[in-house]
């Protein structure tokens, strides 16, 4: 209901201003479909609620290039079907500037093909490699691959003298995309993969598939692919079944809520996440600091919720699309996407970001922390 | 669990039912007319769609409009219920995209094939849990649908996962459908030879005996009627027509991912047809309709949109149990008297 | 062979839950006929309730009594309002309301209670004992003992009170039953009250090892469907064979065969049931029933 009253304020307002002659000019339309319903709701939720608090923002500023912003959502209910509809009624019937969002992989590898042939810039928030991979003339993305996820943990395994490791994904799409790009840049990076499990993200116990592992001799670490509760009911299996291997999850579970659901088991655990997670502990002279900071107390401040890396990622989509158009000084879709491929030095919640026409996405390995959980809290392992 | 025990209301309005379907037997032309009405509607529609996204979403509506006829055949007529009707849906998606991404069929070789196969298996489930009754089957066909989608989701290597996989354009003899106002009139066609096809079978010997006793299997095997096989070859008709939709679907859309089989996905098509109106042809496409906008026009209750789709599903089944298009029929004609 | 071990316990604990599930469909089937798909939201209902309220300060044991109660009355609610007014609709109607039910509840917890997923504290913490070379939370043995009382309570109603023998009565024979003067619109009541009250005992057991969120329900109540099923429809002994059977197949199937697949066994293995012995693999008549 809050929802509705806020829309209808802001519709109010917004008729408002475009009574004042100076501001006449028509607002930027910034279309959006997210899953803030179903399975990835805990995903889209955190999304939807920042873009709604930095479109406020932003026009509480004066908007942008002299123009309000006006933002609007659709929810596919994490269905990729839906979410294929929803893009042709932004691109046909509200007829936005630009698309942002795509919660999951599915929603958005089922939107492109749209925003592709209706030449309109699309900056999904979803992980997996395919999206910027090869690269689609209008597609960009904000989160760090899964692959880069994969990639960071062999790096700190090999700091640590480990070369064995045992996989247990998810089978959501995260999961077993994850799953795809671990395997394949396993070898590259020397690390052997020793046990290749799955687990649903619904499932209650996870023991049978690890008891496998824990049969396994030479496994040196154990790596959990998956989102939401699945990985807070593995950590808490795993402490249950005493395995001590050393313990690293993805950066699907970035957020409080899973140290909170896995309560002491998750004391060890590592994890490559974006620096916002530890936005207080960052030295000052960090590049990213002030962003996240900002970020964090923004968004903790209107919602009275934990910060999340998901509804960062949002941001970034926003902000990135926003600083284009400054950039550019139009919103003429086909100079704005020359914009965004032109994105450099851009400090976001995810990392800097610096884009190229063979980089959609323009985050390298830095942008990654390797975190630590530590006395329940969240601390830099570098 | 005895016999008894389990509430068969299915044939509890035999008297009054075989009385009205007696009595409103329609001619020709009073049959035809709707279907009439329809095709001219569906063919002056484009001249008031104002872009590609409501061609969209009448496609959608129209794609669902044929899947719910099918359905409402086993569920309305034969009192079959089937929960796992989206794998079917989904074989027939995956099928047409697996075909053509991974071994370069052409369009309607897939199509056709992966329909064919969709048929034997369903045939082949009909044989054996068409026997079973009420809530078995209800958990037969569920478990089926499931299993369809867990094989999607696990076959990566050939469905893409989770995360689906794209299809590419259909092609029949050169032409090439891509774009809604392509797609279009391919849809309504569909449902035009949907209605027609689907009231002929209900007005066929077999198909009048079994709606005029409304399901009652026992009923209808006294008037000499081989139910059984009627029932079988329903089953298959509606699990080939839920085929062929997913094989059109998928080019259309160009996308899919194993959500298209899912629980969920059937709880949608069987929704459609029960609440339009069970056994009604008109009803179906009434259902079809009202649950293929329900998303868009509650696109802005976000959060409520679940407790409104499960009160709207409530609230019909209760004071509309016949489903909104022959209950409101009946309000009518009873004030028309 | 400690490896056997583990998955049987495990087995066991995930296996309980369905038995608990299972018995809450049987309980309704009984009664009335009818299939409650919004058993598994009962299930929710009950961890998400108790979850808040022990995060809101209130003593575990209190909170769970509460959840209880709480998910009893929305049980009753359910039978007053969705299901009696549509007491002459045929199986098919039923089937969505109750899955129109089961979306009210989902969505109503969605918007009130957030999206997140929830932990209940263990009720008696979460060392785990060791047996064997495997290990065994003592929120396991929760489950086990709590479902083994509530089978053996379940048993005692309905051998032994007037309101039990109704249900069973109902259940045989409704015309006959309401002839002998059982009042069948309460015998509903009443077991849909119970079966509400069951699913919320099994949501706070399992709560504190699976966590809990308001999407939870769907798959806990499918699997609490295919083990009635697998048990027979209506049979109490076979609702706990069930649900037991359902738990050791997942997770000896997981251990053993391909984790990919462990959830498609048991549909899998319920088609054939159905296939070879159509009335599940206890329901042989009214006299196995509990």
């Amino acid at each position: 209901m809050q929802k509705v009253v806020k829309t209808a304020l802001a519709a109010l307002s917004f008729t408002a201003m475009a009574a004042v002659p100076a501001l006449a000019a028509d607002p930027i339309k910034i279309g959006s479909v997210l899953s803030a319903t179903g399975p990835a709701a805990f995903l889209g939720d955190p999304e939807a609620k920042t873009l709604q608090l930095y479109v406020e923002k932003l026009n509480a500023a004066g908007g942008v290039a002299g123009r309000k912003l006006e933002l609007v959502t659709y929810d596919d209910g994490s269905d990729a079907a839906k979410a294929n509809g929803f893009a042709k009624r932004l691109i046909e019937d509200d007829k936005v500037d630009v698309i942002l969002g795509g919660t999951t992989t599915g929603a958005t590898m089922g939107m492109v093909p749209l925003v592709e042939k209706a030449e309109i810039p699309f900056i999904s928030l979803a992980g997996a490699v395919v999206i910027v991979e090869p690269v689609k003339k209008w597609v960009f993305k904000t989160p760090h691959t899964d692959r880069m996820a994969a990639e960071k943990i062999f790096a700190d395994m090999k700091k640590r003298g480990m070369t064995k490791l045992a996989l247990l994904s998810e089978t959501s799409g995260f999961g077993q995309s994850g799953r795809k790009e671990t395997i394949a840049s396993a070898a590259k990076a020397g690390i052997e993969i020793v046990a290749d499990e799955t687990y649903g993200p619904k499932d209650t116990d996870v023991t049978a598939q690890l008891t496998k592992i824990k049969g396994i001799a030479g496994a040196q670490a154990i790596l959990v692919f998956g989102l939401g509760q699945g990985p807070a009911i593995v950590t808490k299996n795993i402490a249950q079944l005493g395995i001590k291997l050393p313990h690293y999850e993805s950066h699907g579970v970035a957020s409080e809520e899973y140290i909170k659901l896995s309560g002491a088991a998750a004391e060890g655990v590592r994890l490559p996440a974006a620096a916002l997670i530890v936005a207080d502990t960052l030295p000052a002279n960090d590049p990213q600091k002030p962003v996240v900071t900002g970020y964090a107390k923004a968004y903790s401040g209107a919602f009275k919720a934990e910060v999340s890396t998901f509804g960062g990622h949002a941001y970034d989509a926003l902000m990135i699309y926003v600083d284009a158009v400054k950039r550019a000084g139009t919103t003429d879709k086909a100079k704005v996407r020359d914009a965004i491929e032109a994105t450099k030095g851009f400090v976001g919640t995810g990392g800097v970001v610096n884009m190229s026409a063979t980089d959609h996405m323009g985050l390298d390995l830095s942008a990654f922390r390797m975190l630590e959980i530590k006395g329940g809290k969240w601390t830099l392992a570098d | 669990m005895s016999e008894a025990s389990i509430p068969t209301t299915i044939g509890r309005s035999s008297p009054e039912t075989t009385a009205a379907a007696l009595a409103t037997a329609p001619g020709f032309r009073a049959r035809h007319l709707p279907t009439i009405v329809l095709a001219i509607v569906l063919a002056l529609l484009p001249l008031v769609l104002p872009n590609a996204y409501y061609y969209d979403v009448v496609i959608r509506i129209l794609a669902n409009a044929v899947l719910a006829i099918a359905l409402n055949l086993l569920i309305g007529y034969c009192g079959q219920i089937s929960l796992g009707h989206a794998g079917f849906f989904g074989l027939g998606a995956y099928g047409s995209a697996i075909l053509t991404t991974h071994y370069d069929w052409t369009a309607p070789s897939a199509l056709l094939v992966s329909a064919v196969v969709v048929g034997l298996l369903a045939w082949l489930v009909a044989r054996v849990i068409l026997r079973l009754k009420g809530h078995y089957l209800a958990m037969a066909t569920l478990g089926l649908g499931i299993i369809v989608t867990i094989v999607l989701t696990n076959e990566a290597s050939l469905t893409g996962g989770p995360d689906g996989m794209s299809v590419g354009d259909m092609r029949i003899f050169g032409l090439r459908l891509y774009g809604e106002k392509v797609w279009y009139p391919v849809f309504a066609g569909l449902v035009v030879v949907a209605v027609v096809l689907a009231g002929n079978l209900v007005e066929s010997p077999a198909g009048r005996a079994l709606r005029a006793l409304h399901g009652s299997e026992v009923a209808a095997r006294v008037v000499g009627i081989d139910t059984a096989s009627f029932k079988t070859r329903v089953f298959v008709l509606s699990a080939v027509v839920a085929a062929i939709m997913g094989s059109l679907t998928a080019h259309y859309l160009g996308f899919i991912t194993p959500q298209v089989a899912s629980f969920h996905k059937s709880v949608e098509l069987v929704t459609m047809a029960v609440v339009g109106g069970m056994a009604s042809i008109w009803g179906s496409v009434f259902g079809a309709a009202l649950l293929s906008l329900l998303p868009d026009l509650l696109a802005h209750f976000e959060g409520f949109e679940t407790v409104i789709f499960g009160v709207i599903l409530v609230a019909t089944m209760i004071f509309l149990p016949r489903g909104i298009v022959p209950s409101l029929a009946r309000l009518l004609r009873r004030e028309g008297r | 062979m400690s490896q056997f071990l583990q998955l049987l316990f495990s087995g066991l604990t995930v296996g309980a839950t369905y038995a608990l599930a299972a018995l809450g469909f049987s309980m309704i089937y009984n009664a009335s006929g009818v299939i409650n798909f919004a058993q598994g939201e009962f299930i929710m209902l009950g961890g998400m309730v108790a979850a808040v309220l022990t995060a809101a300060g209130i003593p575990l044991p209190l909170a769970v009594l509460a959840a209880i109660v709480v998910v009893a009355l929305v049980g009753l609610l359910v039978e007053k309002l969705a299901i009696e007014p549509a007491r002459d609709a045929d199986i098919t109607s039923i089937i969505i309301i109750t899955i129109g039910v089961s979306m009210i509840v989902r969505g109503v917890v969605e918007v009130t209670l957030g999206k997140g997923g929830r932990a209940l504290p263990h009720f008696s913490g979460e060392t785990p004992i060791a047996i064997g070379g495997a290990t065994l939370l003592p929120q396991s043995l929760w489950v086990m003992a709590v479902t083994a009382v509530v089978v053996a309570a379940l048993a005692l109603f309905f051998g032994r009170t007037r309101v039990g023998k109704g249900i069973l009565a109902t259940a045989h024979n409704r015309l006959a039953a309401q002839l002998v003067g059982v009042d069948v619109k309460k015998v509903l009541l009443a077991s849909f009250g119970l079966a509400a009250a069951l699913g919320a005992v099994g949501g706070v057991l399992i709560a504190p090892i699976a966590t809990t969120s308001y999407d939870a329900g769907l798959m806990l109540g499918l699997k609490g469907f295919v083990a009635a099923t697998f048990g027979g429809l209506g049979s109490g002994v076979g609702a706990i064979a069930g649900g037991l059977l359902l738990g050791l197949i997942e997770t000896m199937t997981a251990g053993y065969l391909s984790s990919s697949y462990k959830d498609a066994v048991p549909f899998v293995l319920v088609l054939v049931i159905l296939v070879v012995r159509p009335r599940g693999l206890f329901g042989l008549g009214p006299s196995e029933r509990v």
